[in-house]
């Protein structure tokens, strides 16, 4: 008999999977398994047995029934945790990219400053960020402070006295809305940027320095040279920063608190089916809208 | 008098009329104009540092605080009476040493396993050529997008009831709990499926693809396997990459939270869950029932909980972002 020998290219073909076989397993057990089971999971009603097993009993709808029309925080805790993603991912994807060109620059201090940039990412243990939480309130005026709050927010800026201001300068409501918003979230956003600001410092270390070269001898100013230069270049970096921050924020939403508590302490685990596959279908479908919008105004280099 | 001020004006136009005078002074505006923009970064670097740093600052100084300086209001960020005793009750309550040991030991040995297996998926995707890879890639994306909190609750009910093909059954007679072990963290990790493996294998992926193939013909040209070149030549090569994965690893591994809930992994394992524990500790054990006081220790058991992720990443801080940049985190 004749042994068959395998052509190069096929070897490398199995070598391949081989190389790839492990997340291949965790894939399909983990991830494709699991997330038919959640499917199923939503569409029945679920008893853990003593033994250890489980019985399912087929509901039809009635989990989302639930879920959407008697259930009484689901739909509020969702619309603000998607309408939270909406207001802030513009915000820590404009502010790291502003970050990042400031800290491109040369000056005395750099690594020092980048380690203090990244170190919220260090410090992001929800344990840890409630303690810190605590404390920032406090360093304004020593532990005493704490107790006065209410009197140091009577003598301090009078917000309301420049909304009205701004207001009567007729600037539309929903900007100015949005700008008190922004400026209330800045600690959030900057805690929540470091990785971000990583990302684009690497994108913009990559654009070669010929190109900033023509644009000055062109004799563009700084500004053109940001919007026809820089912006373009870094485009494509915008879309693994939307990704990662989207996802990012997500799994720290109160959506996600809600669907692990209905689990672990009410036990009904359809409903947190329910709740877990309809947030994470909207979060998909938001990472779809949105990056098939930047998608077709990116220009890539190569 | 008046001769005075002819000379005068005399002067001033002999200076105006020299063209050195107004490119001196068109030097000074240019000059000046850098000043500002640098006074403006530095000033917007300083203050977002500053908030960044304020929350740490004053967390360090109140667990230094004695319990008189906190109910003083003149004491403002200087301790009056600087003292250690927080520290040494929160290291006895948290039983710091050796949890921190165990801790790190786990948080340690998953790096190593994320780096292993995920650096050599990522090269399987990278430089081989096998059907549907496209598609396969597709699902590491998917991976890296899906919050693992859709998938939380039949990884629980496998991990409760483990039972693969029936075997355990078979041999034991009923299904293994691993609850409350951190084998399930374990095995996912092993399977490629840990805290964001998605993402690491991306980064392997994308470091990979930038290397240059002839390496690896070299290599081959002189005889060597596959697995000897992956192992011997290319992993060597992608120290950026491993440096990037393993901050990355090592500290999303340690403030996770996530995975350690749902396994119920134990405190003595998972230190970041003794903190959360330890002001009630400190209120039923050692009967200090005052808030502002108990704060204190809550402080000074933070500080010793973050210290040894800051140490590991001080040091590795420098490789790291020269990592970042190297290796394909971007594009």
């Amino acid at each position: 008999m004749k042994k068959r020998r395998l052509t190069l290219s096929q070897k490398r073909m199995i070598n391949g999977y081989l190389f790839i076989l492990p997340w291949l397993v965790g894939f399909i057990v983990f991830y494709v398994r699991s997330l038919i089971l959640t499917t199923q999971f939503s569409f029945s009603k679920l008893t853990v047995k003593a033994t250890g097993g489980y019985d399912l009993e087929f509901v039809g709808w009635e989990n989302y029934r639930y879920a959407f029309r008697e259930h009484g925080t689901f739909k509020q805790v969702l619309t603000t945790s998607v309408g939270n993603i909406v207001i802030d991912v513009p915000l820590i994807i404009f502010f790291s990219l502003f970050m990042a060109i400031l800290l491109n620059r040369q000056f005395k201090g750099r690594t020092l400053v980048r380690a203090i940039f990244f170190l919220p990412v260090i410090l992001n243990s929800s344990a840890i960020s409630t303690a810190l939480e605590l404390s920032a309130q406090m360093i304004a005026g020593g532990i005493s402070a704490a107790s006065q709050v209410a009197e140091t927010m009577s003598s301090s800026v009078d917000v309301y006295y420049y909304i009205q201001l701004f207001q009567d300068l007729a600037m539309p409501r929903s900007v100015l809305e949005y700008i008190v918003a922004a400026v209330a979230r800045i600690n959030n956003v900057i805690t929540a940027s470091g990785v971000q600001i990583v990302i684009f410092l690497a994108a913009l270390q990559s654009i070669p320095s010929s190109m900033y070269e023509v644009a000055k001898i062109e004799g563009a100013t700084a500004y053109e040279t940001f919007w026809k230069v820089t912006f373009p270049m870094v485009m494509p970096h915008i879309i693994t920063n939307v990704v990662y921050t989207v996802v990012d924020y997500f799994t720290e939403s109160e959506v996600v608190e809600l669907s692990y508590n209905t689990t672990f302490t009410e036990f009904n685990y359809g409903l947190s089916s329910v709740f877990s596959l309809v947030s994470t279908a909207i979060v998909c479908l938001i990472l779809v809208i949105v990056c098939g919008f930047i998608q077709k105004r990116t220009f890539y280099y190569n | 008098m008046n001769a005075g001020v002819k000379r005068l004006k005399n002067k001033i136009n002999a200076i105006t009329s020299d063209p050195k005078y107004w490119n001196n002074t068109r030097v000074m505006a240019v000059s000046l104009k850098k000043l500002i923009i640098k006074l403006f970064c530095f000033v917007v670097i300083a203050g977002i540092c500053y908030v960044i740093l304020a929350p740490v600052i004053g967390m360090v100084v109140n667990s230094l605080m004695s319990d008189t300086d906190a109910y003083n209001p003149m004491v403002y960020l200087i301790p009056e009476h600087p003292t250690l005793e927080k520290y040494k009750l929160a290291w006895e309550r948290m039983d710091y040493l050796p949890t921190m040991g165990r801790n790190l030991l786990y948080s340690a040995t998953l790096m190593l396993i994320q780096i292993f297996i995920c650096s050599m998926v990522g090269y399987g995707f990278a430089r081989f050529n096998f059907p549907f890879k496209k598609l396969l890639f597709g699902c590491v994306v998917v991976m890296i997008v899906i919050p693992s909190h859709t998938i939380m609750l039949p990884i629980y009910m496998t991990f409760k009831n483990f039972d693969p093909f029936g075997l355990v059954t078979l041999f034991t007679g009923k299904p293994l709990n691993l609850m409350s072990t951190p084998v399930p963290m374990y095995i996912m990790t092993v399977f490629g499926c840990g805290v964001r493996s998605g993402l690491y294998i991306y980064i392997f992926n994308q470091f990979f693809r930038g290397l240059p193939k002839e390496i690896e013909e070299a290599a081959w040209v002189d005889g060597a396997g596959i697995w000897y070149t992956y192992f011997r030549i290319m992993l060597v090569n992608a120290v950026p990459a491993v440096i990037t994965v393993a901050v990355f690893s090592m500290v999303w591994q340690y403030n996770d939270t996530f995975y350690s809930k749902l396994f119920l992994i134990s405190e003595n394992i998972v230190i970041s869950k003794k903190i959360t524990t330890l002001q009630a500790t400190i209120a039923n054990v050692d009967k200090i029932l005052d808030k502002t006081i108990q704060e204190l220790y809550l402080d000074a058991g933070i500080v010793l909980v973050m210290l040894p992720i800051i140490i590991f990443y001080i040091v590795l801080q420098k490789y790291f972002i020269e990592g970042v940049e190297r290796s394909g985190i971007v594009g």
